[in-house]
């Protein structure tokens, strides 16, 4: 009696064994022939159709107009605000050629982007929404100097009206 | 340490073996030094601090706002729950009336967190024990719920999505659409990942009676989390102590009281039903309102001391302030759920043998950032 259902049980392991095998085959002989199910993405072949969503952090830009002006008025409200000094902002005086007044503005935007979190604090921290965060994504680089960028274009300039 | 004896005739000895910093099935940087007489494990001792970053001591200089984005690095599975932990706290120190649009938000997207974790960490438990498919199954699913969190929160896995007093920005548009496409889609996909590993007997072999740790011990090494609950320790922060949304949903503590690996794993696999059943009830009904509390542009916590605990993917995780009335404060502690649940595997492993622990250390689900912090 004993024997008997010693040997029922070791064939209906097996059989349980097989079983199990053969369920877990099936969902995977499902995919082999519904190829179109399947999700992977082929890039970078796909580069010109891959586009990012809107909010996605990649780099922190400086947004300039098609007459190169920005809205950076050189607070430095951003730099505070960043957790890891990834952003450097370097003022100078500009000087206006009719009435001879002084004002502030920025020289250099220095931006780390080695340094960068991605934590998008700086984003909401300034005042006249002059910066952004682009959507790139391919920051491979073969010099860790390239990652060191300055965000404002060569003779750019203030909007008119933002100081006040 | 090393002993002597004598079996069957042969003289034998306890060797010491290490496993990582640098193995696999570490998920991270983790050395595991093992005492083994043969293949049986009798002591496992785990060495930390390969991936220290001293977060809580950076803390000390940053501002509240800047902290939040800190804790992503801790336990990146969980980085939404980790920041809301930080929120709550300071939220409290301040005594902040959050909008409830806020707190039903942030409740759908920790849920959204804990789905994604559950679901990396079956793929990665399959990878383990040798099932490089479940690894693939477990990502595709997942993949979806990264692009609902970058489409909203602008990253896929570290988003510093909460700001203390609410959330960063609101909700995107398809937010909604999104998360109810997922759970539909997820609820065809849940059986497969069931067919797939659950019922396979290699699978259940190495699982059941592995790895036994006793609800006593759990609770006195304060095992939290799905890993506390698989021994029937009832632990469940969103059942015992509710935050956000947790107190106007329903929805079941998971409990499995046998102990073993495969209660673990168990635990894991109906949480995600349960995750699911939450995000339902939410998703239709999120309050209009403001995405966020008014709050100071430098913010002060009036001098004293808080504390608050979230259930993260891995158990709870507590959140310890002390202010000095600064804009910075003058201590900041983590309570990480893993560090916790890491000191019971020395428990579980005694007496098993060493390829089991491979599988033991995947049902305790580690995060390394998160034990070191
Ligand atoms: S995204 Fe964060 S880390 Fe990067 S520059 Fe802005 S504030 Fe600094
Ligand atoms: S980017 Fe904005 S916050 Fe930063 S210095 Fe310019 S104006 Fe100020």
């Amino acid at each position: 009696m004993r024997l008997v259902k010693n040997i029922k049980q070791y064939f209906g392991e097996i059989f349980h064994a097989i079983r199990s095998l053969i369920t877990g085959m099936k969902v995977t002989g499902y995919y082999f022939f519904h190829p179109k199910e399947i999700v992977t993405q082929q890039y970078p072949e796909n580069r010109e159709t891959l586009k990012m969503f809107d909010r996605f952090r990649g780099e922190v830009i400086l947004i300039h107009d098609e007459n190169n002006l920005h809205r950076c008025t050189g607070c430095s409200a951003c730099e505070i605000a960043c957790p890891n000094g990834t952003i450097e902002i370097i003022n100078k005086k500009d000087v206006d050629p009719e009435t001879g007044k002084s004002t502030k503005a920025i020289d250099k935007f220095v931006y780390h982007l080695s340094m960068c979190t991605f934590c998008n604090l700086c984003i909401i921290a300034c005042p006249t929404d002059a910066i952004k965060m682009a959507q790139t994504f391919e920051h491979a680089v073969f010099d860790r100097s390239k990652l060191t960028k300055v965000l404002n274009n060569p003779g750019s300039k203030l909007m008119p009206g933002i100081r006040e | 340490m090393i002993t002597d004896k004598t079996v069957l005739g042969s003289e034998t000895q306890e060797y010491f073996i290490n496993m990582g910093p640098q193995h696999p099935s570490t998920h991270g940087v983790l050395r595991l030094l093992l005492t083994l007489d043969g293949e049986i494990i009798r002591k496992v001792e785990p060495h930390m601090g390969y991936i220290h970053r001293s977060i809580e001591k950076m803390c000390e200089k940053d501002s509240y706002q800047q902290i939040v984005h800190l804790t992503d690095r801790m336990d990146y599975l969980s980085c939404h729950i980790n920041n809301e932990a930080v929120c709550l706290t300071v939220e409290q120190g301040l005594q902040l009336e959050i909008p409830e649009r806020v707190k039903v938000i942030r409740t759908i997207i920790s849920e959204l967190t804990r789905l994604s974790s559950h679901q990396l960490w079956w793929g990665v438990m399959g990878m383990d024990l040798g099932a490089i498919t479940t690894f693939l199954y477990g990502f595709r699913d997942r993949e979806m719920i990264t692009d609902i969190f970058e489409e909203t929160c602008g990253a896929r896995l570290t988003m510093n999505y909460n700001v203390p007093g609410g959330l960063m920005f609101d909700i995107h548009p398809n937010f909604q659409k999104r998360t109810k496409d997922f759970i539909s889609y997820f609820k065809t996909k849940l059986p497969e990942y069931k067919e797939l590993l659950t019922g396979n007997v290699i699978f259940e072999e190495r699982t059941k009676g592995i790895g036994y740790i006793s609800k006593e011990d759990v609770i006195s090494y304060g095992v939290t989390g799905p890993s506390g609950r698989g021994s029937g320790f009832s632990c469940d922060i969103r059942k015992h102590h509710p935050y956000s949304a947790y107190d106007r949903v329903q929805f079941k503590e998971i409990l499995y009281e046998d102990g073993d690996s495969y209660a673990r794993y168990m635990v894991r696999m109906d949480e995600m039903v349960e995750s699911m059943h939450i995000i339902e009830q939410l998703i239709d009904n999120i309050p209009e309102g403001d995405y966020k509390a008014k709050t100071k542009a430098v913010i002060k916590l009036p001098a004293g001391e808080y504390y608050k605990r979230v259930e993260t993917a891995r158990g709870e995780l507590g959140v310890y302030i002390i202010s000095d009335n600064k804009k910075s404060p003058y201590r900041v502690k983590f309570r990480s759920p893993g560090f916790s649940n890491l000191s019971a595997l020395d428990t579980m492993a005694r007496g098993c043998k060493i390829a089991d622990l491979v599988a033991m250390m995947s049902t305790l689900d580690l995060v390394i950032p998160d034990i070191d912090r």
